[in-house]
C-alpha cells in the first residue's frame, strides 16, 4: 500500500470544556475514499473540519494531537496554504449567490492572484467537467450561482473546491441536502474523482458509505471505535457497537 | 365580551396606524398649500434662480438644494470608510468581549442631541479647522479649497454631519454583516481565504445591497439634519465650489429664517423649500429600507432625534 496521505495520531477536541473527540488516531492512504460514519454529535464533523483547521476557527474550539498530510504535520502549517491543499464540499451547497458560475469556480484562483483569462476560463471548463456539470451550465455560465438546483450547485462547490487543485477533499454530509437522483451523481462523481484525489466523505446514511468508500471509520461519542476496510466492517464488524450501529439497533 | 374587547382593540389599533399615515399626509398637503402662492407667482423659476433676497422678494431654492446635496454628499465620503471599518470589526474581527461594549458606545452617538454636535463644532472643531486644516488645505491651491478659512462653512458641516450619521450607517451595516450565513464565510475560508479575503468574498459581496442601504439611510438623516449643519455651516445662501466657504442648507435655512420671516411670500418661500426636503428625504428613505430590507429581511427602525 502507498504511503499514508493521512495520518492523525492522539486527536481531541474541544468546544469550550467539551470534549469532542478523544484520542482518535488512523490513518488514510493516497487516492482512496474514506468515509466517516456514526450516529448525530458524535463528533464526525468535528473530525473532518480538522483536517482543513476549520475547527479552530470557530471561537472557543481547540484542538491537540497530531495531523500530519503527506508526513507533515498541519498545525505547523499557514492554515490559508493548508486549505488551498484540503478542499472542502459543506453540508447546504453554499456558492456565492451573488457571483456568477463562472466567477463562483474561479472564485479560489483569483485569491490566487490568477488573473490570464484563458487560464480561468481552461480550468473552469476543466474542473466543471471533472463535476460533471459542464454540460448543464456551459451555455448559461454568466448566470448566478444560485439560478441552479440544488444538486447542481453542489456540484459546481465541488468544482470550485477543485479549481485549486487540492490534494484532499474533504465532503461534509455532501447529499444530505439534495434528492436521490442528486445524491446518485455525487457519488458517481466521488467514484470518478477517486482515482486522482484523497477522500474524506462524512455520512449519515451507512449505504451511501458501503456505496463509495474503499474504507470506513465508525466514530461513538468522540471515540473511534473501527477503522477498516468498508467491506469488512460492514460484513463482519469486530466490534460489538458498530455491529449494532450497522445493523442498526441504535443511532 | 370577549369578541368585543377584540373589536374594539383592533379598531384603536388600526385609528393609531392610520393616524400615523394621516399626519404624514397633512404635512404634506399643509406644506402644498402654503407654498402654493409663491409657485403661482414665480413658477420653475423657483428651481432654476439662485439668488436668495426675501427684501427683494427674489426666491431662488438652487444654492439650499446644492448646499444640503454637497454636505450630505461630503458627509457620506467621510463617514462610509469609518462606518464600515466599525461594522466589519465588529462583526468579524473583534474579540467577543470587546463586542457588547463598542458597539453599545457607537450606537450611544446617535443618541446625542444634535445641538451638542453643533456647540461642539463651535467651540471646537471650527477654531481647529480655521487654525490647523484649511490653512494647510489652501496650500493645496485647488478649487476645492480656495478662499479665507472661516473654520465654518462646508467642511465643518460635512464633517459634523459624517460624525452624526456613522453611527446609522455602522448599525444597519452590521446587522447586514451579521446575516450573511455561517456557511459563506466557511465557504471562502475553505477555499484558502485569509481574514480580509473571507470579509471581502463572503461579507462584502454577500450584502452589497444592504450597505447600499445603510448607506442612503445615513444620506436620508444627513440630508434632514438641521440643528448641528445650521450652527457650523455659515448660514449664506451663495454657491461655491470652494469647500471652505460658508453655504446653507435646506433645513439650515428653515431653521434660520422661519420665525421672523419678512412677509407672506418669503412664508410661502420657505414653505417650498420644505416641501422639497420632504420629498428628497422621503424618497431616499424609501430607497435605503428596501434595499435593506430585499437583503437581510431585517426591519430597520426608524433613528432620528
Amino acid at each position: 500500500m502507498a504511503e499514508d496521505k493521512i495520518k492523525v495520531a492522539d486527536l481531541n477536541a474541544w468546544f469550550g470544556s467539551h470534549q469532542v473527540l478523544k484520542d482518535i488516531g488512523f490513518s488514510m492512504s493516497e487516492k482512496t475514499v474514506t468515509a466517516i460514519i456514526g450516529p448525530s454529535g458524535c463528533g464526525k464533523s468535528t473530525l473532518i473540519r480538522c483536517f482543513n483547521r476549520m475547527h479552530e476557527t470557530v471561537p472557543q474550539a481547540r484542538v491537540s494531537g497530531q495531523i500530519q498530510l503527506s508526513g507533515k504535520d498541519i498545525f505547523r502549517e499557514d492554515p490559508v496554504r493548508l486549505r488551498q491543499r484540503v478542499g472542502m464540499i459543506f453540508q447546504k451547497p453554499n456558492p456565492f449567490p451573488t457571483m456568477s458560475i463562472f466567477d463562483n469556480v474561479v472564485a479560489g484562483l483569483r485569491l490566487n492572484g490568477v488573473k490570464d483569462k484563458s487560464r480561468l476560463e481552461a480550468v473552469a471548463r476543466q474542473c466543471l467537467i471533472k463535476a460533471a456539470l459542464w454540460d448543464e451550465v456551459k451555455d448559461k455560465l454568466k448566470d448566478s450561482g444560485t439560478s441552479l438546483s440544488g444538486g447542481q450547485q453542489q456540484r459546481l462547490c465541488i468544482a470550485r473546491a477543485l479549481a485549486v487543485s487540492p490534494e484532499v477533499l474533504l465532503m461534509d454530509e455532501p447529499c444530505s441536502a439534495l434528492d436521490p437522483i442528486s445524491t446518485a451523481r455525487i457519488e458517481e462523481l466521488i467514484h470518478e474523482l477517486r482515482p486522482n484525489y484523497t477522500i474524506v466523505i462524512v455520512t449519515h446514511n451507512m449505504q451511501q458509505a458501503a456505496r463509495v468508500s474503499d474504507f470506513t471509520s465508525f466514530l461513538y461519542m468522540g471515540e473511534l471505535i473501527e477503522h477498516g476496510e468498508t467491506k469488512q466492517l460492514f460484513t463482519n464488524p469486530r466490534e460489538k457497537r458498530t455491529e449494532d450501529y450497522i445493523t442498526g439497533r441504535f443511532g | 365580551m370577549s369578541a368585543n374587547t377584540d373589536r374594539t382593540f383592533e379598531r384603536i389599533s388600526l385609528v393609531c396606524a392610520i393616524g400615523v399615515v394621516a399626519v404624514v399626509f397633512l404635512i404634506g398637503s399643509v406644506l402644498l398649500w402654503e407654498s402654493s402662492p409663491v409657485f403661482q407667482k414665480l413658477g420653475w423659476r423657483l428651481l432654476t434662480n439662485s439668488q436668495w433676497d426675501p427684501v427683494g422678494e427674489e426666491f431662488g431654492l438652487v444654492p439650499f438644494i446644492y448646499g444640503t446635496l454637497v454636505s450630505a454628499l461630503l458627509a457620506l465620503l467621510f463617514a462610509i470608510p469609518f462606518s464600515l471599518g466599525i461594522a466589519i470589526f465588529l462583526t468579524e474581527l473583534s474579540p467577543d468581549w470587546l463586542r457588547g461594549p463598542t458597539a453599545f458606545l457607537i450606537e450611544l452617538l446617535a443618541a446625542i442631541p444634535s445641538v451638542i454636535y453643533g456647540l461642539w463644532g463651535i467651540f471646537y472643531l471650527a477654531p481647529w479647522l480655521r487654525q490647523s486644516v484649511e490653512p494647510l488645505l489652501i496650500q493645496l491651491n485647488l478649487p476645492l479649497f480656495r478662499g479665507p478659512a472661516y473654520g465654518i462653512g462646508m467642511l465643518a458641516a460635512g464633517i459634523i454631519l459624517a460624525i452624526m450619521i456613522i453611527p446609522i450607517i455602522a448599525s444597519i451595516a452590521r446587522d447586514v454583516f451579521q446575516a450573511v450565513p455561517m456557511h459563506q464565510r466557511e465557504a471562502a475560508l475553505a477555499l484558502g481565504a485569509t481574514r480580509w479575503e473571507v470579509t471581502r468574498l463572503a461579507v462584502l459581496k454577500y450584502s452589497e445591497s444592504g450597505i447600499l442601504g445603510a448607506i442612503f439611510l445615513g444620506l436620508g438623516r444627513a440630508l434632514g439634519e438641521t440643528m448641528a449643519v445650521t450652527m457650523v455651516i455659515g448660514n449664506r445662501p451663495e454657491i461655491s465650489l470652494s469647500l471652505l466657504a460658508p453655504s446653507h442648507t435646506m433645513a439650515s435655512v428653515l431653521a434660520n429664517e422661519f420665525a421672523e420671516a419678512s412677509g407672506a411670500l418669503h412664508l410661502s418661500a420657505l414653505a417650498a423649500i420644505g416641501i422639497s426636503l420632504f420629498v428628497i428625504t422621503f424618497l431616499t428613505n424609501a430607497a435605503a429600507r428596501f434595499l435593506v430590507w430585499k437583503v437581510s429581511g431585517v426591519a430597520v427602525a426608524g433613528r432620528r432625534e
